[in-house]
């Protein structure tokens, strides 16, 4: 890689409206070929000329071997504008980077827990499936997930029709507030987690916002999980995404290119300044 | 070594020029900045340091890197030719040669930066030893010498002649196009102008900066340390502390629209301003408590994890110069570690 902030062009070839303020967007490069291989858990910066350029965790799995998938909420410049995209639509992409979920080393033949919060699946979701398509590699998973209302679950019919339909895997949904139509679990995730009442033996990956994520933990915690089990991934703003630009550290590590996935003994032995 | 004698020095810089473009301290309203050279013009050589320090070279203020042109939903990539002829700079002081090794550490380390890179090789540094180091002073603290700069050559004005010492391959290639004006010499005639800059160094008031605290205290507790709820307060986020500072390196990337086409060029960004960290969400550095801190934890903590115990300071003295609030890195230092 020798002009690293120098993008390469990529094609929107499918848009999928998740929710009212997700949606999901489908992108090959100019060959109709995948941009760049990726592992769980690493990003892309995506850019377009004039609006602006940010990074984005990467959405699809590495096991999928023709696009990549980004999962974006609508909360800014940007994605304002990715958000008002038609299919066909060409942007800028680079990447891939940071590091990623250990799944071929620590999660290996693992139980594993993964817990998400609204738009917080989005990372997840890249490790969910390059699990289940490996499913010889991992124990039981179970996945807790939990939105605002019934409509702002992502992801919702491949987690009913497909993530559903292996034994060894397990959905937990919940929404904040009771909703007509919805018969399943209502309430946050964190007292959700615990209802659970989860093994463990388990290793969890984690993500959401920051104070579900901080209330989920100390739930975790209290359960008798220890921090060396949990993972989570982390988000700052960011420029050059390898390190240089300055502006994601948390103390002396930078998110973009030491993260964005860390555990929780490694975040503790940092500032608390995320 | 070599010399020359002082009255000839247009001379060389005259031919320094015709071999490529020359760069040096020249003044202009009253501020000592690195201007290119022009005959007939008087030189600031012996101002002691430029208002602003001499990373530009390598690390200019803004840089164009791409540029795009966008029709319907097709996007357009044009290339973007950034220059790169051979260069020289006379004049850097020990303080920002030194400042160069650290941003090396950051631009030269994998991923490589290529536009910084390709500066850095085209560029060849002439140092000028210090003989009037300034109280704002204080290099020594970080073991540079300066009555010994570094860079491809180094450069002594002595009252009556100019000496010269290449230290590079860059350095003895541009020497050799120089030999006949340059005359060869013993190095010894020099030492006593040397012995009287380290005498004057060591005297300097802020030279004794000690930083045993910071090297040696965990980078949690330095950082909760209840000094920054009130060091911070005079600070005004103007950010003119990272402007001058030769070590600064913070980057911002952005588009400028052209009409025509999207410009994205790369620009030095601070990290005191209130934007620097801010996203669609939130803030993770929400008052100027946490932008001051951040910027002095960097240069003398974590940059120094990340890089085998190198500061990020070369003790130039610009920030205790420039800052209009009386704030600097000595100051800062000093008052966290309770010396």
């Amino acid at each position: 890689m020798t002009e690293t902030l120098i993008p390469m062009i990529g094609v929107i070839t499918d848009i999928r409206l998740d929710t009212p303020d997700v949606k999901t967007f489908r992108v090959v490069g100019r060959d109709g070929k995948k941009c760049f291989s990726h592992l769980p858990g690493q990003c892309a910066m995506l850019s377009v000329p004039g609006i602006g350029e940010a990074m984005f965790s990467i959405t699809s799995s590495p096991t999928n071997k023709d696009y990549m998938e980004f999962s974006i909420k609508k909360c800014g410049c940007l994605t304002d504008w990715l958000h008002a995209m038609e299919v066909g639509q060409e942007i800028l992409i680079r990447g891939p980077y940071g590091n990623h979920f250990p799944v071929e080393s620590e999660l290996k033949q693992k139980n594993l827990l993964f817990i998400a919060g609204g738009i917080g699946l989005a990372p997840l979701r890249s490790v969910i499936n390059y699990c289940r398509d490996n499913r010889n590699d991992y124990g039981v998973l179970d996945i807790v997930y939990g939105s605002r209302s019934k409509d702002d679950l992502v992801d919702y019919r491949e987690i009913l029709e497909e993530w559903t339909a292996d034994e060894r895997t397990r959905v937990h949904l919940t929404i904040d507030r009771p909703q007509d139509g919805w018969d399943g679990h209502v309430g946050f995730v964190p007292d959700f987690v615990r209802e659970l009442a989860f093994d463990t033996d388990k290793t969890v990956l984690l993500c959401g916002p920051p104070i579900m994520i901080k209330f989920t933990l100390q739930k975790l915690l209290e359960m008798g999980f220890a921090k060396t089990q949990i993972y989570t991934t982390m988000e700052l703003r960011m420029k050059c995404g390898v390190g240089k630009c300055g502006r994601c550290n948390i103390g002396s590590k930078y998110v973009c290119k030491d993260g964005p996935v860390f555990r929780f003994d490694e975040l503790d032995e940092l500032p608390d300044e995320y | 070594m070599r010399k020359l004698s002082s009255d000839r020095m247009s001379e060389l810089f005259e031919r320094l020029d015709s071999l490529c473009p020359l760069y040096l301290p020249g003044e202009k309203d009253g501020a000592v900045s690195f201007v290119r050279y022009e005959q007939g013009v008087d030189y600031a050589v012996g101002a002691l340091n430029t208002v602003r320090s001499a990373k530009d070279f390598f690390f200019p203020q803004v840089e164009n890197i791409a540029a795009f042109r966008m029709t319907g939903k097709k996007i357009e990539i044009l290339e973007n030719q950034n220059g790169n002829e051979p260069f020289v700079v006379f004049g850097v002081r020990a303080c920002d040669a030194a400042s160069f090794s650290l941003l090396d550490q950051v631009f030269l380390s994998e991923p490589v930066d290529p536009y910084y890179r390709d500066r850095r090789e085209a560029g060849t540094v002439i140092t000028v030893a210090c003989g009037e180091p300034d109280t704002s002073c204080f290099c020594t603290a970080f073991g540079i010498d300066p009555a010994e700069p570094k860079g491809d050559i180094s450069v002594w004005l002595t009252d009556g002649f100019l000496y010269w010492q290449p230290r590079t391959d860059k350095g003895e290639n541009l020497t050799e196009n120089l030999t006949d004006i340059l005359e060869e010499c013993d190095g010894g005639e020099i030492k006593s102008y040397q012995d009287t800059i380290k005498t004057i160094a060591n005297q300097l008031p802020l030279a004794n900066l000690n930083l045993s605290y910071w090297e040696n205290t965990d980078e949690k507790e330095i950082f909760a340390s209840p000094v920054w709820d009130e060091i911070y307060k005079g600070c005004l986020g103007c950010g003119l502390c990272t402007f001058v500072c030769p070590t600064c390196q913070c980057y911002d990337v952005r588009d400028f629209d052209c009409g025509e086409t999207v410009r994205k060029f790369r620009c030095w960004d601070s990290c005191m301003y209130s934007d620097f960290t801010r996203m669609a969400h939130g803030n993770p550095r929400k008052t100027q408590k946490e932008r001051f801190r951040q910027r002095f934890m960097h240069k003398l903590k974590y940059f120094p994890e990340n890089n085998g115990g190198l500061v990020s300071c070369v003790g130039c003295g610009r920030c205790v110069r420039s800052c209009p609030q009386g704030l600097n890195i000595v100051k800062t230092a000093r008052r966290v570690s309770d010396d």
